[in-house]
């Protein structure tokens, strides 16, 4: 399994923009590389990141083999209540990585 | 015999022979993404509607020294409010081996439009962003930017 780091304030008011930062591990294989015996590596990237907050996508990203390895991700979004923030990367096998962050609106 | 003859002299045919067949190999390298690609892949994302310059800021150092990981930060000059907001930005690459970086998809509740990612580099070369915004205009900016070793292909 992928190790993923995320950052969410745990605490915000309503209103205001918060800023969240994911990162996971990832190789991003281009598939345009050779290895030791010359053959090309085949591609495997992460192609797809989504973002939800309570339920509903605030953020969605498709990702190419330009995106560095171990893909970082940061954009923004308004908190409008408590609740669970979730994040979900998808890879070219269709293997889905799944993180999620409490944040508390007050 | 008067022709002295060595295991360390090579002749000139030897030489251009040599040059020829290293030629070869550098054209035998896969396919990369021209301006061509990059703005065959740019009218996919708009279509056939016009890009304007400005409203976006794209970031990205002007010197580079290992183009595996470079940071970049697109900023578009939006309110975001329900009717008025950035749809999505593309980022778009000359030079690697395919023509796209990344899209993005933002709604109102973004409240900025800010986004950051780390891509790779595989030359020097031009970068360009594109946001659509709501009401269904595209805004671009470009980055030219210099890499002294780039994320190789070979290894």
């Amino acid at each position: 399994m992928a190790r993923a780091l995320i950052n969410v304030p745990a605490k915000a008011k309503r209103g205001d923009i918060i800023e969240i930062k994911a990162l996971i591990s990832h190789p991003m294989e281009t598939g345009y590389r050779t290895g030791p015996d010359g053959a090309l590596v085949p591609r495997d990237i992460i192609n797809r990141f989504i973002c939800t907050y309570n339920g509903e996508e605030i953020f969605s990203a498709d990702l190419f083999p330009a995106i560095a390895a171990n893909p970082f991700l940061s954009f923004t979004t308004t908190a409008t209540e408590s609740g669970r923030i979730a994040f979900r990367w998808i890879d070219d096998r269709g293997q889905a990585y799944l993180e999620t962050a409490e944040i508390a609106v007050e | 015999m008067s022709r002295k003859s060595g295991p360390v002299e090579t002749s000139r045919r030897e030489i251009l022979a040599a040059g020829a067949g290293a030629l070869a190999l550098v054209i035998a390298r896969p396919a990369r993404a021209t301006p061509e690609s990059m703005a065959a892949a740019i009218k996919a994302f708009v279509g056939e509607a016009d890009i304007r310059e400005g409203m976006v800021t794209l970031e990205l150092p002007a010197l580079v020294e290992n183009g595996n990981s470079v940071p970049l930060t697109v900023k578009v000059d939006s309110p975001m409010t329900a009717q008025d907001y950035v749809k999505r930005i593309a980022v778009f690459n000359e030079r690697n081996p395919q023509p796209n970086v990344a899209l993005f998809y933002l709604s109102p509740r973004a409240g900025r439009a800010l986004v950051s990612t780390r891509i790779r580099l595989g030359d020097s070369q031009n970068i360009v962003a594109i946001a659509q915004l709501s009401d269904g205009t595209f805004w671009s900016d470009k980055a030219e930017l210099v890499v002294t070793l780039p994320a190789c292909v070979e290894s």
